[in-house]
């Protein structure tokens, strides 16, 4: 069975510092993947690679069989809320407009408004549609986001940091949009996340990135203290509380303590 | 046209201010006279509006005063050594876009890369201008922009440059803003993200010296930012913006030019200050439609947002 984004015996390094190596790994169509790890573990630079922005260093990775293309339509992005100037003249249904052509030559000819309804429609968004961007709240901009992440009808979509600076109920929101999504559209979901809770019960299989090593499986078997302990190399508790996990070790950067975001994993050494 | 322009001299020396400011009398032959400065105004509006909403879209104010600064070098260096101002000020403008286009790919860098650049080309302005022999009018003309009629050959020089920066902005259109406004997707969706912010930034050097041959280095803000920033004010329209935008910059630049014809003081000042005129009244516009919420939503969407929607 072959899937849709497989990695054989991956590895990436900057010079010497190797951030993962030899992963195997095959998503296949409609699973959800959930890449965890803490900073400077590589969850980014994965899915840069996925993107063709990056090549590997060791072995091979395929999207969709073959090997990755800058701008393949096959895939959807949904980075992190960011803020945007509330005097940015972008409506909502302009950024999902641009999701379906924006990376065309000339100014267009057609406006792809019944298309751009339609994808407001599926996450929810219509009501803000004429809304600038700026002006949406965190939860709201990140609808639109899947919106123009669905756009291309993306065989995975690739969703990095998107629950970053949203309060506890926007997360639950987007993650159980995105699981949604996944059921009506059967993408494949590649999901990188500080915050584990919100994705737990939508994720089939966890890719933990540290930094003694990788692992892979389903959530119970990689979040387990003692699959931990050894990636860590450290002493790791994985305590289970009211459908809960909290992940708690002497080394302070293990989990939700930092929220800074490098786009650039070369500038991560010091965390 | 002797009458009429030697009417507008002796005015000049005697008359009371606001008659210097505006005089009307003999106002139809001095508007075939201005012929080239209208239609050079008319060029300048086009290319200020478009690329406006372009700059307003990248956050480059700050890059258009400091592009300027070292058009008004080159300018200033052409007439020195006695080649084609236009040529001394596209060239100019061409260097410092792109080096800030080169060296400033992030926000900070690029703000300071500006604030380096920018006083050394103006001191280098001064020092061509000090050591150049001729009027005086010519020197000042290039920092605060032109009192005397555009001839045709500069026109066409115009001409020729809005034809490559409305063109290179229609075709890098979609793209241009896709990396403007969202890079981080602009970028996984493959689009080139850094040289299209270098081809802008050449697109931009080039209004740039149009504009300085009208406003003056110092006065370029006015129509290359402020026609664009009124009409965000006013509309998040992907068409209306820079339609508004283009009629905002007409009205002043064309207007400025009308109002400024018989008066005896440069036109820079009428420009600037219509399109200061209509960037007030588009804010209070666009504050009014900040209030009622921007469009209506349906009551039922309408869930209090958390930490957003808020404007001064």
């Amino acid at each position: 069975m072959t899937g849709v984004f497989e990695l054989e015996h991956a590895g990436l390094a900057f010079g010497d510092r190797i951030l993962w190596s030899g992963i195997d790994l095959s998503v296949q169509a409609g699973e959800f993947l959930t890449v965890l790890g803490p900073n400077g573990s590589g969850k980014t630079t994965l899915l840069r690679v996925a993107l063709g922005l990056l090549p590997l260093t060791s072995g091979s990775v395929r999207v969709l069989g073959h090997p990755p293309r800058r701008g393949s339509r096959a895939l959807g992005y949904v980075p992190q809320q960011r803020i945007v100037d509330p005097a940015t003249p972008v409506r909502a249904r302009d950024l999902v407009r641009m999701g379906i052509d924006g990376d065309r030559w000339g100014p267009g000819r057609h406006s792809h408004r019944a298309r751009v309804d339609e994808l407001l429609e599926s996450v929810g968004a219509a009501p803000y549609g004429d809304v600038p961007v700026g002006m949406l709240s965190g939860g709201e901009q990140q609808r639109v986001r899947i919106a123009q992440a669905l756009a291309s009808e993306p065989a995975i979509l690739l969703c990095d940091e998107p629950l970053l600076s949203l309060d506890l109920r926007r997360q639950h929101e987007v993650t159980a949009l995105i699981h949604a999504t996944r059921e009506a559209t059967g993408t494949a979901v590649i999901f990188v996340t500080h915050e584990i809770n919100p994705v737990l019960p939508y994720t089939d299989r966890v890719l933990y990135l540290g930094p003694g090593g990788h692992a892979i499986g389903a959530p119970d078997d990689v979040l387990t203290s003692a699959a931990l302990t050894a990636l860590y190399d450290s002493p790791i508790e994985v305590v289970r509380a009211q459908g809960r996990v909290l992940i708690v070790g002497d080394d302070q950067h293990v989990h939700h303590a930092d929220d800074e975001h490098h786009p650039h994993p070369a500038h991560q050494e010091n965390s | 046209m002797t009458a009429a322009l030697s009417a507008v001299l002796q005015a000049a020396a005697t008359d009371p201010w606001w008659n210097r400011m505006f005089n009307f009398s003999h106002y139809g032959e001095l508007l075939v006279l201005v012929r080239g400065s209208l239609i050079a105004g008319a060029l300048l509006g086009l290319v200020g509006g478009l690329v406006g909403v372009f700059v307003m879209q990248r956050d480059l104010a700050f890059a258009v005063h400091g592009v300027s600064e070292l058009s008004f070098a080159g300018a200033a260096a052409a007439l020195l050594i006695g080649v084609d101002v236009v040529v001394g000020s596209v060239a100019g403008s061409l260097v410092a876009a792109v080096l800030i286009g080169l060296l400033g790919a992030r926000a900070r860098d690029r703000n300071s890369i500006i604030g380096v650049l920018m006083p050394f080309g103006l001191g280098l302005g001064v020092l061509f201008l000090a050591l150049y022999p001729g009027r005086a009018a010519n020197k000042f003309g290039l920092l605060t922009g032109q009192i005397v009629s555009v001839d045709s050959a500069r026109v066409q020089v115009m001409a020729v440059i809005t034809v490559v920066v409305v063109g290179g902005l229609a075709l890098l259109w979609r793209p241009l803003t896709f990396a403007g406004v969202d890079p981080e997707v602009a970028t996984a969706r493959g689009v080139p993200v850094r040289a299209l912010s270098i081809a802008f930034m050449v697109l931009l050097g080039l209004a740039v010296a149009m504009a300085v041959q009208i406003v003056g280095a110092l006065l370029v803000l006015s129509l290359l930012i402020t026609p664009a920033a009124a009409a965000t004010r006013v509309s998040a329209s992907p068409i209306w913006v820079p339609v508004l935008a283009v009629v905002f910059a007409e009205v002043s630049a064309v207007g400025g030019i009308l109002l400024a014809l018989g008066a005896s003081v440069p036109i820079s000042p009428y420009i600037t200050t219509i399109s200061f005129l209509i960037y007030v009244v588009a804010r209070q516009v666009g504050n009014a439609r900040n209030r009622r919420g921007w469009v209506r939503r349906p009551a039922a969407a309408a869930v209090p947002a958390a930490g957003g929607g808020t404007l001064g």
